[in-house]
């Protein structure tokens, strides 16, 4: 195993990070991961994270949810058993289709909503169980940790974060 | 400041002196002598295949069609039931699903109970010829000559033909007075909830809601002529000879009549009148106030015109809109024509802030404003498509008689405006707004904003026509003239307001966070 070399640069304001995150991409260095105890508006943008593409997902799940609901609702109620349930007219699906877009939307929102839940959770490797990637339990509370791979540049690179208003600046050995 | 472009100053009166002249023309051509009307349903008849004069053999298909059971129910309604009954003919033909019975119809002209599922536009249109017999004007019929039942067919078409110009008239100035007052909710609303993203488009609607008054007031008027100098050509209940056979209607009288009609529609108006007045004049003193004063003065009544507004909304929808059919009630239908004024009073202050964005004379608007206005949009859609939703399936579930003939005759005689409009208010919008990214594009909102208002146009279409003029409907010359002449008038008076008052509202607390605002 190779152990690489990051600079854990520690911030006690979300201000203060910020600008130090513009600082650093001026300076071209790349930023590997930042860690925050609360979401900091803009934060993806400065580090230029690329969009997330979850909306898509979800309505491609949500489209999925209604035709689930219309080709069962087809067959149960129309194909297979077409009874006479009060009149309501089961010789086609148009004919009786008010009926069913109550079971149409909920199941459009249910594929939709927990359909992209899911997709979050695998995207983000979250699950039970999971060993917990913190670098500085002091990030879940009120310190902001800026992660930064070093490539024998690490004199320059701390004076440059220390520079930006990190309260702390820690090389560590890193295995990967 | 904002100075009204010559151009489009006379593109206003363009349009307002080609909707009179084509207003004029409807109201023209719309007066048929009874020999005209008979001999233009021979012509009709004949070109489809008879059907009037001989003995019809109808099939009563009962559920083969969504509604059809009910269709010859119609008639069950209390005031009535009575007269049918000296016609023998059989009210309720209750034939279960599947069953196919045949009836042997003695009078040709109660082929009402022929149902035709099938599009096959000669059948249908026979079906529904005769069906009108039991939708509100039926009661007059019925009463004058029940020997004559050639002349009193006639005469009934002869009166819807005499009922369309009022109605292209009444739709459109209801739809323009609408917008307006939807914009002066959803203003209402803005300040009331002290909204941090618009104070920068105030004057914007502000500008809209110049409309309301006049607006309302020719609505008011046009409704009360069609009662006094028309022949009752938009409510029946108006005229004394339909109240004096009809039960219903007459249980109705203590609300439905003239007086009190003019009375509350003044009180409306008036209540609205009022708010704007003063929201506008606290709006403006704030611009130069020293102090907060003004701008807590328009927060109060604010909040206070939100509780009017829910109530005489409400009860204007009954009066303007749902007492065209005075048989029929919906208690959701106040909430559904709200839900159509504000979404159609959205969109337009959306095409209002671009076209002027666009002019330069908003340079503290941002896609950012655009983008929350197209969210609007799109929220009220489908708020709009719910209520839809919720009256239609309601009434189609339980099927009960009395109310469902409302959808009968539009699924009918109105099919393609009735689903199409489903489409344009509903599966339009949602498919283009949905992408955040395209709410912030100015073209595509405005593409979007137009389907949305012709969409509400049709909408409140189908609210008036099919109780006026049933299946003589068409957008031709009176309705598309109305809605320019109407649309002339609103372009005129709404951007002859935005020249009076600077265009943003600076004095306002939230002028700042509105100008910075961003998403």
């Amino acid at each position: 195993m190779e152990a690489s070399k990051v600079i854990h640069a520690i911030y006690t304001d979300d201000d203060v990070l910020m600008s130090a995150v513009k600082k650093v991409k001026a300076e071209r260095y790349h930023i590997e991961e930042i860690y925050t105890p609360f979401p900091v508006h803009g934060l993806d943008k400065a580090m230029g994270l690329a969009p997330t593409r979850i909306a898509i997902t979800s309505f491609m799940y949500g489209c999925i949810g209604l035709i689930v609901a219309i080709l069962m609702m087809n067959f149960i109620m129309i194909e297979d058993w077409p009874q006479d349930i009060g009149g309501k007219p089961s010789f086609s699906y148009l004919q009786n289709m008010p009926a069913f877009v109550p079971i149409m939307f909920e199941l459009t929102v249910f594929f939709a909503a927990h359909l992209m839940v899911i997709t979050f959770y695998l995207r983000s490797r979250m699950w039970p169980f999971k060993n917990a990637e913190n670098p500085d339990p002091r990030t879940t509370d009120d310190h902001f940790l800026m992660e930064i791979t070093v490539n024998d540049n690490e004199a320059e690179l701390a004076a440059l974060l220390k520079d930006t208003g990190a309260v702390e600046v820690n090389l560590i050995d890193k295995a990967h | 400041m904002y100075t009204f472009s010559n151009k489009l100053k006379t593109f206003s009166f363009i349009l307002m002196i080609l909707g009179a002249l084509g207003v004029g023309y409807g109201f023209m051509t719309s007066h048929k002598s009874l020999d005209e009307v008979k001999a233009m349903l021979e012509a009709e008849a004949a070109e489809h295949g008879g059907g009037h004069g001989e003995e019809t053999m109808a099939h009563v298909v009962a559920g083969d069609e969504v509604h059809s059971d009910n269709a010859h129910e119609v008639d069950t309604h209390g005031a009535l039931e009575d007269l049918h009954k000296t016609e023998e003919h059989n009210d309720v033909q209750e034939a279960d699903s599947m069953v196919v019975a045949e009836t042997q119809v003695l009078d040709s002209t109660e082929v009402a109970h022929a149902e035709e599922t099938s599009h096959d536009v000669a059948e249908v249109h026979d079906t529904i010829q005769e069906s009108e017999e039991f939708s509100g004007f039926g009661a007059t019929d019925i009463n004058l000559a029940k020997e004559h039942h050639g002349d009193e067919h006639a005469e009934h078409v002869q009166h819807q033909i005499a009922n369309r110009p009022w109605s292209a008239l009444y739709v459109a100035a209801f739809f323009f007075m609408m917008i307006a007052l939807g914009v002066l909710a959803f203003y209402a609303i803005q300040i009331a909830s002290q909204a941090g993203w618009s104070p920068v488009l105030f004057r914007v609607m502000e500008g809209i809601t110049a409309y309301v008054l006049p607006g309302a007031l020719i609505v008011l008027l046009i409704a009360v002529a069609s009662g006094t100098i028309g022949h009752y050509n938009l409510f029946i209940w108006m005229d004394p000879e339909v109240v004096e056979h009809d039960k219903l209607i007459q249980g109705k009288s203590s609300f439905l009549n003239l007086p009190w009609f003019i009375i509350r529609g003044l009180i409306f108006i008036a209540g609205w009148g009022l708010y704007r007045h003063f929201a506008r004049k606290f709006s403006i003193a704030q611009d130069t106030a020293e102090d907060r004063s003004n701008f807590k003065k328009g927060f109060r009544i604010s909040a206070a015109f939100l509780v009017f507004f829910i109530y005489t909304e409400s009860m204007m929808s009954w009066d303007w809109i749902m007492s065209v059919d005075p048989h029929w009630f919906s208690t959701l239908f106040g909430w559904y024509v709200f839900a159509s004024m504000f979404v159609s009073g959205i969109t337009v202050i959306a095409l209002i802030t671009i076209y002027l964005k666009s002019r330069n004379y908003l340079e503290f608007v941002n896609e950012n404003h655009l983008h929350d206005v197209a969210k609007y949009m799109f929220a009220f859609s489908i708020f709009w498509t719910y209520l839809w939703f919720s009256q239609f399936m309601l009434i189609w579930y339980s099927n009960i008689p009395e109310e469902v003939t409302y959808f009968v005759t539009r699924f009918q005689d109105y099919q393609l405006p009735f689903l199409g409009m489903v489409a344009l208010n509903f599966i339009f919008p949602i498919l283009m707004l949905m992408n955040a990214d395209y709410k912030r594009i100015p073209w595509f909102v405005v593409m979007t904003g137009l389907v949305i208002l012709f969409g509400h146009y049709i909408d409140i279409f189908n609210m008036i026509m099919p109780a006026t003029v049933g299946d003589r409907w068409f957008i031709g010359i009176p309705e598309i003239s109305s809605v320019m002449l109407f649309a002339g008038l609103f372009i005129f008076i709404v951007f002859t307001a935005l020249t009076k008052a600077p265009l943003l509202a600076k004095g306002n607390p939230f002028a700042k966070e509105s100008k910075e605002f961003h998403y």
